[in-house]
């Protein structure tokens, strides 16, 4: 058992700009992770501390949270990574409005996703099954062990510093739009609104959501780059330029 | 206070929990035209169930064409100890593959076989590979499925919104009281059907692989309200949970690892799953490393190995080896993949595994083994429901999912979780839409017992000085861990229960400090009611139960006695406290006993 120093952002929900960091002393155990520490402070300093936290295993995407200024996981981040003697300061995602203390409001995600036109199969071969290879699914796979942990969102510059939520949907709703894309069953066409209303020409591939996300998905070359690919094939090469104009349109299939 | 005041919405029917089976039931609800509030009390997507990590039970026989609806509900019965109720244990293996294949045309991406199909694994007390799944983390799949088709079928999401309590209209349900977490209002949600889907009650253990949210809600809710509980004396130990470090304590390890291969050991590195095998497994358990070997090798007629027996048996076989001093050095034991698959394998197969372990615990998988415990992991009891409607004892209240009782009867084998939640959830909302379909007239809900509801909560905040709630949850867990464990006894758990009216008396004097906007504290202290309740239903059905039989362990009643393969134990509220009582199980239909009890290789013909 030692002692370590926390800051921890505590604000008032009434009062959602006012706020500040409270300093907090309490012993840790050996393989605590952060949001360890933030429950010990919770239980036996200030109960009404906000955190929201699901599974403790990283695979809810719950407890993202700027730690000693990186977005992480709190649960997956163990305070053996930090030196004994530092105060470890934690607050709430940069990108999106404070709730209260370390909770932020995050629905303009959920608003994303809804704009998001579902997955729309083919229909099955005679037998009623579906058949897919593992090699083509693979790549969609990358992209749906997406945890919605909103840490790429929380860094794009894009969404950050720009404040371009208007026209930019962000690096995961990229991705998801790239897993029903590349998706081998799916026959929808989501190209034009990729191009248009999600932005894709906003990215300027600066990889920042690459590099914070927990699950390692390569979100800017796997997902984000095959779909500007897709959007300059659509109305940028001359080609199918010329035949959009004959054929009166961008729509397809 | 003017309950004129508070904000009021109608709906249909209400649903309540946001995992897979509350997702399931909204989809099929709002499909039909109903209009249906789900109610989560986290953001979407992040319930239970996107924690799962096996997979999906189903038999499509993919993997092995010899598979059946009949085998697997031979196996969910066996793994069951025959008490599970026979009619859930038909529709459930019936119905599976199409709730899968159902998936899939809602764009879910299971890993795949040679053929292109989908793929399925290994797992305990399952014949055949039949666990559709996706790598480790099949839950995360199957709730983003749910959840992005969900969001277009029409339901209105309410989220981060803790369900207070029930309401009614004389006998009948007639809505729900709830708390907005972020701003600390009140909701009255007026609904002719309401169906629970809010998991289990694992939270009252300090070794859990459950997250806060699951503190009992929807049982103790339909406590309250008139319905009853059933089988809750069968609560599920996982066999392997990590075990170090201690703040990871609880967090799962998917039996996936054995599925895959992965075997148990002892500290004197003995293999010594092959010294529990039941007489009922013996006749298709390996018993030879040599055999077991050949298993893994895909040899068509080797047995399986004794790993993959059903989680009751192996999570009380590492606990014996911890008692008889040849544990591993934090009490548990290993469990090594590395010896038996490749790196590539591994990490291809268990990705989270593999990171949970290399990020929390600073162990290579594919080098070393894990070093793993028990951990409460599940349910199989719940709210006592009608097996085709899902209905309980109060008209127009359903359950399904973790929170209903009846589908898994003694034990739960692992991947039917994911599948009952699909199978019950898509019926319970069905039954809920007949039913509103039949309702002449709209229930009509009583302002005075929606303040009482109110003042309950705000009392909390109100009081002077009180109880800190986290203490007294922490209590709670303290008291379920030591006396309701995985091998329990009579004293134990009369002490558990003698315990429990002293944790009421500090429940009901809980003090939540601050302001009623997004106060965990507040949150914390009006889930403990419920916690309680749930864990004292565990404690006074697991002293009724005077026999061994699937989770349920008892010290001074060993091993299985028959005549009580003959009863459920039923829970209800009496007017002067709990009251629980033994009822005696109607005989099965002909037909699935005559399944139950053949033969593998009857059924492998006939299927």
């Amino acid at each position: 058992m030692a002692e370590r120093k926390f800051r921890v952002w505590r604000s008032d929900a009434e009062n959602k700009d006012a706020g500040s960091f409270v300093d907090y002393t309490i012993d840790v155990d050996s393989g605590m992770v952060v949001l360890d520490a933030i429950h010990r402070i919770q239980a036996h300093q200030a109960n009404d501390l906000a955190v929201r936290w699901n599974c403790k295993a990283g695979k809810c995407g719950s407890c993202s949270m700027e730690i000693n200024g990186r977005p992480k996981l709190a649960c997956m981040n163990r305070l053996n990574e930090y030196d004994p003697a530092e105060t470890i300061t934690v607050q709430p995602l940069k990108s999106f409005p404070i709730i209260k203390d370390l909770v932020t409001d995050v629905s303009w995600n959920f608003e994303q996703n809804q704009k998001i036109a579902p997955f729309k199969p083919k229909l099955p071969e005679a037998d009623g099954q579906y058949r897919m290879k593992q090699a083509d699914t693979d790549r969609v796979q990358e992209f749906r062990k997406c945890i919605e942990c909103y840490l790429c969102q929380n860094v794009c510059h894009v969404l950050r510093d720009h404040q371009q939520k208007d026209n930019f949907v962000g690096p995961r709703f990229m991705i998801r739009l790239a897993s029903l894309e590349m998706h081998p069953l799916d026959r929808a066409d989501r190209i034009p609104q990729i191009r248009k209303e999600f932005g894709s020409g906003m990215c300027n591939i600066t990889k920042c959501c690459t590099e914070v996300c927990p699950e390692h998905i390569n979100i800017t070359d796997n997902g984000i780059i095959p779909l500007k690919e897709r959007v300059v094939d659509r109305y940028y090469d001359p080609v199918m330029w010329m035949w959009n104009k004959i054929t009166g349109g961008d729509k397809q299939g | 206070m003017d309950v004129s005041e508070l904000q009021t919405v109608e709906h249909d029917i209400l649903v309540i929990g946001a995992g897979g089976a509350g997702l399931r039931a909204a989809i099929a609800t709002a499909q039909q035209g109903k209009s249906t509030a789900l109610v989560s009390k986290s953001l979407l997507g992040k319930a239970h169930t996107v924690m799962a990590e096996g997979g999906c039970a189903a038999a499509l026989g993919n993997v092995d064409s010899r598979d059946s609806w009949e085998i697997h509900f031979r196996d969910t019965m066996r793994g069951g100890k025959f008490l599970n109720q026979w009619r859930m244990a038909e529709l459930h293996a019936q119905q599976a593959p199409e709730r899968v294949r159902e998936l899939e045309e809602w764009g879910a991406v299971f890993d795949r076989t040679k053929d292109g199909l989908i793929s399925q694994r290994n797992f305990g007390g399952h014949r055949y590979p039949r666990l559709a799944h996706v790598g480790d983390r099949t839950g995360l799949e199957m709730i983003r499925t749910l959840q992005d088709h969900g969001i277009h079928q029409g339901f209105d999401a309410y989220m981060e919104c803790k369900i207070l309590a029930l309401l009614k209209d004389g006998d009948r349900i007639a809505g729900a009281v709830g708390l907005w977490r972020e701003t600390g209002r009140f909701i009255v949600f007026k609904a002719a059907a309401v169906i629970l889907a809010t998991g289990g009650g694992g939270r009252a253990w300090r070794v859990t692989s459950n997250s806060w949210e699951y503190s009992g809600d929807g049982a103790a809710m339909a406590y309250q309200a008139g319905a009853e509980l059933m089988d809750m004396e069968f609560t599920q130990f996982h066999p392997t949970g990590m075990i170090w470090p201690p703040s990871v304590r609880g967090i799962l390890v998917t039996e996936g690892v054995r599925g895959d291969g992965g075997i148990l050991l002892n500290n004197k590195n003995e293999r010594f799953m092959f010294n529990y095998i039941p007489d009922r497994f013996a006749s298709e358990t390996a018993d030879s490393e040599e055999e077991a070997n050949r298993w893994l090798e895909g040899e068509e007629g080797a047995r399986r190995p004794p790993e993959l027996l059903t989680r009751d048996v192996v999570a009380r076989s590492i606990r014996a080896e911890v008692e008889a001093g040849r544990g591993s050095p934090h009490g548990g034991a290993f469990l090594n993949i590395a010896s038996r698959r490749e790196p590539d394998f591994i990490r291809r197969k268990l990705p989270s595994m593999y990171h949970q372990f290399k990020e929390l615990a600073e162990v290579d998988i594919t080098k070393d083994p894990m070093e793993v415990g028990p951990t409460l992991h599940y349910f199989m009891g719940g709210i006592r429901v009608d097996s085709d409607s899902q209905q309980t004892l109060v008209p127009g209240l359903f359950a399904c999912g973790e929170c209903a009782a009846g589908m898994h009867g003694a034990n739960r084998l692992g991947g039917n979780s994911l599948s009952d939640l699909l199978v019950f959830g898509k019926l319970a909302g069905d039954a809920a839409v007949e039913h509103v379909d039949k309702s002449s007239s709209k229930p009509a809900t009583a302002d005075a017992e929606i303040a009482a509801v109110v003042r309950n909560a705000t009392d909390i905040l109100n009081r002077e000085d009180g109880k800190n709630p986290f203490l007294v949850h922490e209590d709670i867990q303290e008291s379920m861990q030591q006396y309701v464990g995985i091998v329990r006894s009579k004293e134990d758990l009369e002490t558990a229960i003698a315990r429990m009216q002293e944790l009421w008396d500090e429940v009901s004097r809980v003090k939540a400090h601050g302001s009623s906007q997004f106060n965990a504290g507040w949150h914390e202290a009006l889930d403990l009611p419920c916690l309680l309740i749930t864990a004292e239903a565990v404690a006074r059905a697991g002293l009724l139960r005077e026999e061994s039989r699937g989770a349920h362990t008892r010290l001074d009643f060993e091993g299985e006695r028959e005549e009580w393969g003959n009863y459920n134990i039923v829970v209800r509220k009496g007017a002067d406290g709990m009251k629980v009582e033994k009822i005696e199980r109607p005989p099965p239909p002909q037909k699935l006993a005559a399944i139950a009890q053949a033969s593998l290789e009857e059924l492998e013909k006939n299927g």
